[in-house]
């Protein structure tokens, strides 16, 4: 496929109306917009540039949104490109591990769902692609990034999912922990994201309640599954509590995105939230998480957990997980195997306009 | 990549008729009728080879779940906006006419239904 070339990297580059800078009135993103030299002749640009960088200071304090034809430092374009990109990169290649199962659903109930599912993974990939576009990135550009490794997406995805109990885990658990990442950025400070992240909650909703469904029927089941239930259990929790990122003093960024209000809660205070909300649904299940340390602390009212092994979350964002390869190997195979599509139908649509061209 | 690259992919304007067509699709942007009584309201935007193509993946990555009546697809290159800065003079005409707004005349409490 075409445009996919190095170089169009995401930058302050021409956009697009309605959600971007330039498009139909040709201004370039990230320049001073007409109106606010106008306003003040004989103001430098400097000047002009200082007052657009409080208007956006402002803006975020008054906990407003920043929408896309906004002025906004490059530092945060380029910051909310990449918090976007990785997470709609997370949405495609979350499709894989439960995608695994769809041919093996034991049912036509559970394998409706688990389409749909599956389907709706695909669906918030491309909102959020849609999204980062409006900040002048390319999706052509993004996944090509996700497929030459130079863009991340979540490392929980680099684990297989190896009995049908696991499709029920990863509902239960890496769904759990993404509603309780994703929830707090339905107030991102960057509008279009804010608005992709209501429309994916609102299905998340259904991914955690079919797992957990599912593995409910499954521990009423033989003693086999059960057990099934608990071994993916005792293989997802650990990787689940990860998903938050690392521990709050090796997150340098931290504190510049709650300051633009692109992150609401710390990593920590999320993953304690999320132990908070799933100790009790382990014991509604009937499964053990598998933490020896795990005990509820009356005086923090929290839940105590154990140290979680960070060598083995900088192994799997690394490239080293179990199936990293695999699952960057399929992205790129489905992305190459459908550029005849692509271009036979970019062709198809120029012959249908050249014609309709030639008749008017 | 430019706007114009993405918008003008292998579309009328008569180049295409000599011109290669591009595999990068233009992009789209799309609006939503929720239900019937309500305007359609914009939702966001995906990439298409031609408008019939757009509608088909409108309606499956926007309508999953019964979220729409009828949908929009309109080119993103088509559509001219204004400069978004709420500070704008673009719309400063209305900012001094409160006399526009029924809260601008005084009535007496007495006077019913006014």
């Amino acid at each position: 496929m075409t445009g996919l070339g190095a170089g169009s990297g995401p930058g302050p580059q021409a956009g697009r109306w309605p959600e971007t800078g330039a498009g139909p009135l040709q201004e370039g993103v990230g320049a001073v917009p007409r109106g606010a030299g106008a306003l003040k002749p004989g103001a430098g640009i400097a000047a002009d540039a200082g007052a657009l960088e409080r208007y956006f200071e402002e803006t975020i304090a008054r906990d407003r949104r920043i929408e896309p034809r906004d002025w906004m430092p490059d530092a945060y374009r380029k910051t909310m490109i990449r918090q976007i990109a990785q997470h709609a990169h997370s949405e495609i290649i979350g499709m894989q591990p439960e995608g695994n199962w769809v041919t093996r659903a034991p049912s036509l109930r559970r394998k409706a769902i688990l389409l749909a599912k599956v389907q709706d993974e695909a669906g918030h990939g491309l909102y959020l692609y849609s999204a980062a576009e409006t900040l002048g990135a390319d999706r052509a550009d993004l996944t090509d990034r996700l497929i030459t490794g130079r863009q991340k997406y979540s490392s929980i995805f680099n684990y297989p999912t190896l009995t049908f109990a696991d499709v029920g885990v990863i509902g239960w658990l890496v769904d759990g922990a993404a509603i309780c990442n994703q929830v707090p950025l339905c107030r991102s400070s960057y509008g279009p994201y804010a608005r992709a992240m209501i429309r994916i909650c609102k299905e998340e909703s259904f991914h955690q309640r079919q797992g957990y469904e599912l593995l409910m029927t499954m521990m009423r089941g033989t003693s086999a599954q059960r057990e099934m239930v608990q071994d993916a259990t005792n293989r997802w929790w650990w990787p689940s509590l990860m998903m938050f990122g690392p521990p709050d003093e090796q997150s340098p960024n931290t504190e510049q995105s709650m300051r633009w209000r692109i992150k609401r809660h710390t990593n920590d205070d999320l993953r304690q939230r999320f132990v908070d909300m799933t100790v009790p649904q382990a014991e509604a299940l009937g499964v053990t998480l598998p933490d020896p340390e795990l005990r509820w602390n009356a005086e923090r009212d929290h839940y105590d957990f154990g140290e979680i092994d960070w060598s083995e979350f900088k192994r799997v964002i690394g490239g080293n997980g179990p199936c990293n390869a695999q699952r960057i190997a399929a992205r790129r195979a489905a992305h190459e195997g459908g550029a005849w599509v692509r271009e036979a139908a970019a062709a198809h649509a120029a012959k249908v306009a050249a014609r309709a061209e030639a008749a008017a | 990549m430019s706007s114009g690259e993405i918008s003008s992919t292998g579309m009328g304007t008569g180049s295409g008729m000599s011109g290669e067509p591009r595999s990068n699709w233009p992009l789209f942007e799309v609006f939503l009728r929720s239900k019937r009584g309500l305007n359609h309201v914009h939702v966001g935007s995906l990439h298409a080879a031609d408008a019939t193509m757009a509608l088909h993946h409108a309606r499956d990555l926007y309508t999953r779940r019964n979220e729409g009546v009828s949908i929009w697809v309109v080119k993103a290159a088509d559509i001219t906006a204004s400069s978004p800065d709420e500070k704008d003079p673009f719309f400063a005409p209305s900012g001094d006419k409160v006399y526009r707004h029924p809260t601008f005349y005084e009535i007496p409490q007495s006077v019913p239904h006014i």
